[in-house]
């Protein structure tokens, strides 16, 4: 029962901190980083009425360089089917890394910086971190010509996640008045230089911000004097996330799965669907205009048993017709929830399905995603 | 009345051939909080190391393995409605299942309280 953390994980910066805060230390994406502090559920209760503060560093911090804007819009576009084109400065937005088959190398944001923040040529990406070396190896294979991708190791990724978020940063940063969803801006946070976008994996308002590994831990630790503002590991990450009916890498989706099945069609931007040009277009776009054969789906179950991911879905006659790529128990819903696939007939909105756990049948119903509703700010007050 | 307990970290509470199963407080910290525990059938007989119950934490799903030979008795109905009981109170009335022991003898190979408590450090 209990975790072992091998020696050859990384640790992030604010690692030290997370030992003191009583942070309980897992592998995760080839780093050790804390599971929990006081308990999962806790910190998932504390996540949607307050605000909590997440060590999101793993992940992968990427600059693109390339001649100008326009070179790099359109080189980028060849592996990525969003509308990059369309990002006004100091926009983000989601989308995914596909290889010629139009499976997903990886999810991603794309960000254009803010107005004069750097050349006009230069990008920012975020990728998952057990992926950012491939899909670095990715792109410069394609595009190494083109552009120049640089993985910033010397960077950490604080999240703070939460209604009260804003209120948090809003004591040290004015970026809270200028940023929406989706928007990013350079701004100073307790004298500190940090990059702040306003997204997350929550399904909350919240703040993803960039700031040079040596100032990690000053930065956590002003946010974390702030009476709201409690630490949250990986755990309540994950609980999280599957509420807000977001995508996990490697789990609900991967490089065998195309975005028009595991339901990610905000990702394909709407000129790119009559243009293509990206990395897998003909065998993505056959699939939007046909329509996929497998979809993704929510299903809450009756009782508390958690469904986890590998259990087997299956029909009324005991066939197999899909499995859970994610489960777990909800609680804000207080009930089993998971993500997973079946043939497209079967998945509609409010029918009945079975998964399989340790031989026994456990009934639950297809829903809607996501399974607790978001609360993105999409507008300045 | 003496507790003795597995390297699996389950508990075993002894009043004659009686004995009350769960897991221990160390192990329900490891686990974090409980959400679903899955208990055997009254009148099933199991050997020493076989699975016999399943505790599901949010994180993760974990066999739970009677530390001696023996029939279960009585399960532990009000972990269905409140499974955080475990959490709560382990080694009290978060207990899982009592069986009738079988072999006494196979007791000697399991720790007491004192040993339980430095194998854990």
């Amino acid at each position: 029962m209990t975790e072992t953390t091998p020696e050859d994980l990384k640790y992030t910066p604010l690692h030290d901190l997370h030992v003191s805060l009583g942070g309980r230390m897992v592998g995760f994406g080839g780093y050790s980083l804390p599971v929990q502090y006081k308990g999962i559920v806790a910190e998932h209760t504390h996540t949607r009425e307050s605000a909590s503060l997440f060590d999101v560093s793993h992940m992968g911090q990427v600059t693109v360089d390339g001649p100008d804007h326009a070179t790099t819009i359109a080189a980028l576009e060849t592996l990525m089917p969003g509308d990059l084109l369309s990002l006004d400065p100091g926009e983000m937005r989601y989308t995914v890394l596909l290889n010629e088959q139009g499976g997903i190398e990886d999810d991603l944001i794309v960000t254009r910086p803010a107005a004069d923040q750097v050349p006009d040529g230069t990008m920012f990406i975020v990728v998952n971190a057990a992926t950012k070396h491939h899909d670095l190896a990715v792109m410069e294979q394609a595009l190494g010509d083109t552009l120049t991708f640089t993985l910033h190791d010397e960077r950490a990724l604080i999240a703070i996640q939460g209604p009260k978020a804003a209120d948090v940063l809003g004591r040290h940063s004015d970026c809270v008045n200028k940023l929406i969803f989706m928007q990013a801006t350079p701004t100073k946070i307790g004298g500190i230089d940090c990059h702040v976008s306003r997204s997350g994996y929550t399904g909350e308002d919240g703040f993803e911000i960039s700031v040079a590994n040596d100032d990690a831990t000053k930065l956590a630790e002003l946010l974390l004097a702030e009476p709201e503002l409690e630490p949250a590991g990986l755990g309540a990450r994950d609980s999280l996330r599957l509420e807000a009916g977001l995508c996990l890498y490697g789990h609900d989706m991967d490089a065998r799965i195309d975005p028009v099945t595991a339901g990610l069609l905000f990702a394909i931007g709407k000129r790119r669907r009559t243009e293509g040009g990206f990395a897998g277009a003909e065998k993505v776009l056959k699939i939007l205009g046909d329509g996929a054969t497998q979809k993704r789906i929510g299903i809450v179950f009756d009782g508390r048993m958690p469904v986890r991911e590998g259990a087997e879905l299956v029909d009324q006659n005991g066939q197999t017709i899909g499995r859970i790529t994610s489960g777990g128990f909800s609680p804000t819903l207080q009930a089993p929830i998971a993500m997973g696939y079946v043939p497209k007939p079967m998945a509609e909105i409010g029918a009945s399905i079975t998964a399989i756990v340790r031989g026994k049948p456990v009934s639950g119903t297809i829903t809607k995603m996501p399974f607790v509703p978001q609360n993105y700010v999409r507008a300045l007050s | 009345m003496t507790t003795k307990y597995s390297e699996d970290h389950e508990y075993i509470r002894l009043e004659g051939t009686d004995g009350t199963v769960g897991i221990s407080n160390f192990a329900q910290g490891q686990l974090g909080d409980i959400v679903f525990v899955e208990l055997p059938a009254v009148g099933t007989t199991f050997k020493k190391g076989d699975e016999a119950a399943v505790v599901e934490s949010v994180k993760a799903a974990s066999e739970i393995y009677t530390p001696v030979s023996g029939t279960i008795t009585a399960v532990n109905d009000a972990l269905d409605g409140e499974p955080a009981l475990v959490n709560a109170d382990a080694e009290g009335a978060g207990w899982l299942f009592k069986l009738s022991v079988s072999d006494p003898s196979e007791l000697d190979g399991l720790m007491d309280e004192k040993t339980y408590a430095s194998h854990n450090e």
